[in-house]
């Protein structure tokens, strides 16, 4: 079984028909790039699962744990799915051990030590074991979105989520995160990631899916994808890049 | 026309002044406490509640303090109960600084960005977790200064508690005026005292101002 399904999923906003039943099916350890253009619905979609976005109509499941249109206690679902943001959206007021360790002793009722030492662990992980006491203000794009990937593997999710999370950084920053990104992968994370980085989607991704006008348009491995795409749309987009 | 020394008047005033106050405390504390609920409401998910709220707080902003107090007053009475104007003066005003507190916070609390809230729900923290841990202790930043400003109005505030024959300052000083004849001199010294309790309050609100704006520089 798929350790994400998502099935015949729509979503309105008001009149605005965003996502028109899309499905998609993402195995334990994939890692799974979404492309597409501006307003095509890769933001709603990534919002969806772990519940952001309400449903219209549709279901999504994670490990076992379902989602129903109209569906609002997002919780189970949550403690599944982990999100990192285009705008690190760190915490201001909390130090950047105090941003990774919150969630564990809220919700996952942890004791202080017991979090601090995950926070540690995830923290070295992404390099930034240095700046544990630092605010999130005083630290590069990189390093934040670095603390904010830190903040939801500490969490211990079955699925990351990545919405253009260099989208916001200086072009010499991009790097650093996507270097975390890569390693992720390579230790079997599944990950599901809205991205412009093309170079990058071919690289790490092991299948990558195409979305138009609110639906998935294609989906294929890199290599079908960027080497020989059947739709006129995907073609048309890949050559706009320049790719 | 009665003699009155000056030290009779001051001590008179001094304890209109210590009525003040109190009355002053108890809106702040009590409005702090019901506005608390009030915003909460305001915010909630639940339709019924957020227009709740609305509306009480567009009812105790859209009228005038007195009316209210008379509403209180009088319509309290109606209901066969006899109120002290005591219990008039700190309902209404509790209920007045209530709405204008809400509503201060509500916007402090919309003044956190939305991405603080989704980070927190992302991290599986109910609504009541990213509110306590996330975005009050945020929004509290915001709100200081002019939750210390509104302050100085509910000092002033409490001086229409005088019609009902609550004896704080206002009162004091329209009694002390009429036995003595010195309308003037004696609503100076009026104004004096409420100046004494509201300056230190917006100088209070300017120092947290600054103090704040540097933390928040660091
Ligand atoms: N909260 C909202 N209310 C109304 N419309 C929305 C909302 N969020 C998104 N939309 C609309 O839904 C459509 C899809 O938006 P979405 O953010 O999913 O696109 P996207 O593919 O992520 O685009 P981008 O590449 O620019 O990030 C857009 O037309 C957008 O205006
Ligand atoms: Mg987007």
């Amino acid at each position: 079984m798929s350790l994400l399904r998502i099935d015949s999923v729509h979503k309105h906003f008001g009149s605005h028909h965003v996502l028109k039943g899309v499905d998609l099916k993402v195995e334990a350890g994939e890692v799974v790039a979404i492309i597409g253009r501006s307003g095509s619905g890769k933001s709603t979609l990534l919002r969806s699962i772990n519940g952001l976005e309400t449903l219209s109509d549709g279901l999504i499941e994670v490990d076992g744990e379902r989602l129903h249109a109209g569906q609002t206690d997002m919780r189970a679902l949550r403690l599944k799915v982990g999100m990192v943001f285009q705008q690190f959206n760190l915490f201001p007021h909390l130090s950047v051990v105090e941003n990774v360790m919150l969630a564990l002793g809220v919700v996952k009722k942890m004791a202080r030590s017991q979090a601090r030492e995950c926070a540690h662990a995830v923290l070295d992980k992404v390099g930034l074991s240095h700046k544990l006491d630092a605010r999130p203000g005083q630290l590069s794009g990189g390093q934040q979105q670095r603390v904010a990937i830190a903040r939801a593997l500490a969490m211990s999710p079955k699925v990351l989520l990545c919405d253009e999370i260099t989208s916001a950084l200086d072009p010499e920053l991009v790097s650093e995160v996507l270097a975390v990104v890569r390693q992720l992968a390579g230790e079997g994370m599944t990950l599901v990631m809205v991205t412009h980085e093309m170079r990058f989607a071919r690289e790490v991704g092991d299948k990558v899916v195409f979305m138009h006008e609110g639906r998935i348009h294609e989906q294929g491995t890199p290599e079908q994808m960027f080497g020989a795409p059947r739709s006129r749309e995907l073609a048309a987009f890949i050559g706009a890049l320049g790719g | 026309m009665i003699e009155f020394s000056i030290w009779t008047i001051l001590q008179y005033l001094a304890q209109g002044l210590g009525w003040t106050l109190c009355l002053s405390l108890l809106a702040f504390v009590l409005g702090g406490a019901v506005g608390g609920g009030i915003l909460l409401a305001r915010i909630a998910t639940y339709p019924l509640l957020r227009v709740f709220a609305r509306g009480y707080i567009e009812f105790f902003q859209g009228t005038p303090l007195l009316m209210q107090l008379f509403m209180v007053f009088f319509g309290l009475s109606l209901l066969g109960r006899d109120v002290s104007p005591w219990v008039a003066a700190g309902f209404s005003l509790t209920l007045y600084s209530a709405a204008f507190l809400a509503e201060i916070w509500r916007g402090c609390v919309e003044a956190v960005d939305r991405g603080q809230w989704e980070a927190a729900a992302s991290l599986a923290m109910s609504r009541w977790e990213q509110l306590r841990h996330v975005i009050l202790p945020q929004a509290l930043r915001h709100a200081v200064t002019p939750t210390v400003g509104f302050s100085v109005q509910i000092v002033k505030g409490t001086a229409v508690t005088s019609i009902i024959g609550m004896t704080e300052l206002t009162k004091t000083g329209s009694i002390l005026a009429n036995a003595t004849l010195q309308p003037f001199t004696i609503f100076g010294m009026v104004g004096l005292g409420y100046f004494l309790l509201c300056y230190p309050l917006s100088r209070l609100a300017h120092y947290l101002e600054r103090k704040l704006n540097v933390l928040a520089a660091h």
